[in-house]
């Protein structure tokens, strides 16, 4: 890929050959105010906010537009601004005027823009229409579909396309009735869909969400416990409890990608089932005891099962310390090689 | 993975997650990938998107058979009847690489001579798959390079599964894709530790990095680190542990998060040798199936809830860190074993962290030589990783083998059936598999509401030829038996299965698979065949 300079709003910057306008200003921290538009995903040039002008005469959108060697453009053009004002009116007429509660208030890319382009209270009144009034899909346990927040940017539809290859969702209906669903407009928990969350993770708005989504007070990177791919996650941590999973970006196993298990099946870690004290079986019944008592009993009966008469049974479940440990202890305190794990199951 | 190691000389994925996307063919064989490795599965589509292309080998219609461009579906246990028929189309057309061959692999004339049974008629025959099919699947693979073989426990849990795992070595050295970017063998491994346990010497044969323990330097090397007496006799396998405890010379088990209750093949031996046994300590997070007939069980931390390391299935060793508290009295597996150990008198356990206990990993392991915490701070390492300043192995066997003479060993081999076939008792093939929403014996899983919202129940899987012919419909609850016992669970009619063969998870405790499969062993990894079984499905008598 050849190098090429471009400048935009008087500011040259550096390019390669194929990549469009956006990504240039992308690549060299410029902000366009953009909705469509993922890193992950092929430009699909849908929402036609991130118009830019090209050369003092073409309008284009910037995230379909290569750049060329030596191409101006603006962002700030007069032009420019009133036709992007102008879709972002179009697409707030019927947006729900919800955002104090909503989840993604702060952190929502329909707000970003917005304030971007500087939509002032009496542009809402302009197209104002009603809120689309859609009963919400909650068929899934994991995540809603809230069709009123959802601006048809299609970035769903294309993260369960090209990274999922699933295509449980599309564009349903046509012209305002247009909304996304899937075969037979359906309820998603009765599509083919897979609860990976993909598609949860890029929707610019609430229009997709987790549903019972506590924030966390901190995250701390770690590996999936589940299959043995390795996924990078970060656990979400609010007081003592894990209250949500991340796919980690910079892993280079799943580059951010997880699956229905890694991303929700984490509930099981603040289970009340789960042990918290040692149990000893007492006339036949597995019953609590303190940690001295289990160990001392434990630390007995091995003294007197040494060599051929005992057996361990590692995991291919816990840390590579663990294992570690238990095979050193089976070796060099039971003096037996007797010991295997679940590797053939 | 001994029969890989056998012929490579190393038992794991040759190559990196990450290049799957870019080989030009890959073979799936014995892996459903999108149920059992999702996020590795995106890397399969994403390369059958690009174009490449894609062979599906599998008794069953699965879901990446949507993107496959040849599905060979043979008859299960098969393997190396279909493998070796594609081999010799490789061969015969000329389309083997004999540059590599001369240069990298040994015993190639024995090699060529086994060959001979494997015609396209008499291997159509056995596998049930058209001849055309296997020879356009074999021209695919032995010309658009590179191809990649992906496999999983469809090829291993096989009374000869090391035959299996030799065919698809086999194959890929033939063709000269073993070493090189984008291609290789590669084992998919099921848990996220099992590399790492096995690579810790978690078997009854090997120390950690796969040093034997009847090999003397290894025993003396260890003797003197640890300051003890080693045994050099090989110790048993899962399976014969099981069989020990009826013959009551084992008397005291100490089992670490597993569940054999469901996982074990022919579940009802392990479960009776369990409730026999003197003394069984569980270790777990749960009180499992398996952990209510222990006479103690100690409550273990979550992988949320400690520090240590994963290896996966690509051989990157990655950190795990502790981000909560254990709940209750909970403590690290770890931290269990040096109190075991302390109070039995035993010296060397006196660790104070889990890094402590890497260092004399590396110490002892040379694969995991160059391993510290402050190096997997920055991302993970993939082994062999020899010294600290070495930056780890992305792709195996690059310039020569790890056997003692640097080449690849090609496998003649023969064709052998499957333990169990049907007969007119028990009609039907049983095949076991997973499903996307749950994990293995379901400790986990089944414990997330939103999982059990999803899929709360085990099915079986079965032609709506085979149903009509029982006079079954959709959903009804059905009795499935074999040779060693008895469960139920609801039919799911459906294409995927062909005729003739029934397919079941093992998640469920209400459905216990594992009460019907066959722990016909191989005879060199000692798997158990769980992937054929022959069964009845029936009616429930009222």
């Amino acid at each position: 890929m050849n190098p090429v300079t471009i400048t935009i709003d008087g500011l040259a910057i550096p390019a390669q050959e194929g990549m469009t306008i956006l990504q240039a200003a992308q690549a060299n921290g410029l902000y366009i105010p953009n909705l469509c538009n993922h890193p992950d995903l092929d430009p699909a040039g849908l929402c036609r906010v991130c118009v830019v002008k090209i050369d003092d005469w073409k309008i284009a959108i910037s995230c379909k537009q290569p750049v060329k060697e030596g191409m101006v453009v603006s962002t700030e053009d007069p032009e420019v601004q009133r036709v992007r004002k102008n879709t972002v009116e179009l697409l707030v007429a019927n947006h729900p005027m919800t955002c104090l509660t909503c989840e993604r208030d702060g952190n929502c890319e329909l707000q970003r823009v917005a304030r971007y382009v500087g939509l002032e209270p009496t542009d809402l009144n302009r197209y104002r229409r009603s809120v689309r009034s859609l009963p919400m899909d909650r068929s899934n346990p994991f995540f809603e579909i809230d069709h009123a927040k959802c601006i048809l940017c299609g970035i769903c539809v294309r993260t369960c396309d090209e990274i999922q290859n699933i295509n449980a969702i599309d564009f349903v209906k046509r012209g305002v009735a247009s909304l996304i669903g899937t075969m037979g407009n359906k309820p998603i928990a009765e599509s083919r869909c897979e609860s990976c969350g993909e598609c949860v993770v890029r929707c610019p708005t609430a229009a997709l969400s987790p549903r019972h989504r506590v924030q966390p007070m901190r995250e701390v990177k770690s590996i999936c416990s589940y299959c043995g791919v390795g996924c990078g996650i970060r656990l979400g941590v609010r007081g003592d409890q894990i209250v949500g999973v991340q796919g980690d970006r910079e892993n280079p196993v799943n580059g951010g990608s997880l699956c229905v298990k890694g991303r929700f099946g984490y509930h099981f870690i603040n289970h009340p089932e789960r042990l918290q004290k040692p149990l000893v079986r007492k006339d036949g019944e597995l019953v609590e005891a303190e940690w001295d008592e289990a160990l001392d009993l434990i630390a007995e009966k091995f003294s007197q099962h040494k060599g051929e008469q005992f057996a361990a049974l590692a995991s291919a479940r816990i840390t590579n310390e663990d294992n570690y440990l238990i095979q050193k202890f089976t070796r060099a305190v039971m003096g037996t090689n007797t010991i295997d794990h679940c590797a053939r199951l | 993975m001994a029969g890989l190691a056998t012929a490579l000389g190393s038992g794991a994925m040759t190559n990196s997650i990450a290049e799957i996307s870019g080989a030009k063919t890959i073979l799936a064989i014995g892996t459903n990938t999108t149920q059992a490795h999702p996020v590795l599965a995106l890397q399969v589509k994403k390369a059958a998107r690009n174009g490449a292309g894609l062979i599906v080998a599998n008794p069953k219609k699965i879901d990446l058979c949507r993107h496959a461009t040849i599905h060979l579906q043979h008859r299960p246990g098969t393997d190396v009847a279909l493998l070796m028929g594609m081999i010799k189309v490789i061969v015969d057309e000329g389309l083997a690489d004999l540059d590599y061959i001369a240069t990298r692999c040994e015993n190639f004339e024995q090699f060529l001579a086994s060959l001979a049974e494997f015609n396209l008629d008499a291997v159509a025959a056995i596998t049930g798959v058209d001849q055309e099919l296997i020879a356009a699947a074999a021209r695919l693979y032995g010309s658009e390079q590179p191809a990649a073989t992906l496999y999983c426990m469809g090829i291993t849990q096989h009374s000869h599964g090391t035959d299996n795992v030799w065919a698809i070595a086999n194959l890929g050295l033939i063709t000269g894709n073993v070493g090189i970017p984008h291609g290789g063998v590669n084992p998919l491994r099921g848990q996220n530790n099992v590399q790492g346990s096995c690579d810790m010497g978690g078997l009854p044969d090997v120390y950690p990095g796969y040093q034997k323990v009847d090999n003397p330097d290894a025993q003396q090397k260890f003797e003197a680190a640890w300051g003890v007496k080693l045994s050099e006799t090989p110790g048993l396998t899962h399976s014969e542990i099981f069989d020990k405890i009826h013959e009551g010379t084992i008397k005291s088990l100490y089992l670490v998060g597993e569940n054999p209750y469901l996982s074990e093949a022919n579940a009802s031996h392990a479960i009776e040798a369990m409730e026999k046994i003197d003394f069984l300590v569980v270790q777990d997070i749960f009180l499992t199936e398996t952990a209510q007939l222990a006479d103690v069980v100690l409550p273990a931390a979550t992988f949320a809830e400690k520090d240590g390391t994963f290896t996966n299935t690509e051989r990157r060793i990655q950190r795990v860190r502790a981000a909560i508290a254990p709940r209750g009295e909970a403590k690290e597996d770890w931290r269990i074993v040096t109190e075991i150990a302390r109070r039995m008198g035993a010296p060397g356990f006196d660790y104070n962290t889990p890094a402590e206990i890497m260092a004399e990993i590396a110490a002892l392991t040379p694969s995991y030589g160059g391993i510290t915490y402050e190096r997997l701070e920055e991302g993970g390492l993939q082994w062999p990783c020899p010294t600290i300043d070495h930056p780890g192995t992305p792709i195996l066997h690059t310039e020569r083998f790890s056997t003692a003479s640097g080449k690849a060993r090609l496998m003649p081999l023969s064709f052998r059936e499957s333990a169990e076939l049907p007969d007119n008792e028990f009609p039907l093939l049983l095949t076991t598999d997973r499903s996307l929403f749950h994990y293995h014996t379901g400790s986990m899983t089944r414990r997330v509401e939103g999982l059990e919202q999803l899929v709360s129940e085990e099915f079986v899987k079965i032609n709506p030829a085979d149903a009509a012919h029982l006079a079954l419909v959709d959903g009804e609850m059905v009795q499935v038996s074999s040779r060693r016992g008895t469960t139920t669970a609801k039919t799911k009619l459906t294409a995927v299965c062909p005729p003739g063969l029934v397919s079941m998870t093992f998640h469920f405790a209400e459905s216990p698979t594992n009460m019907l499969t066959n722990a016909a062993l191989d005879p060199i990894a000692k798997i158990p065949e769980t992937k054929v079984c022959a069964v009845r499905v029936e009616k429930m008598t009222a």
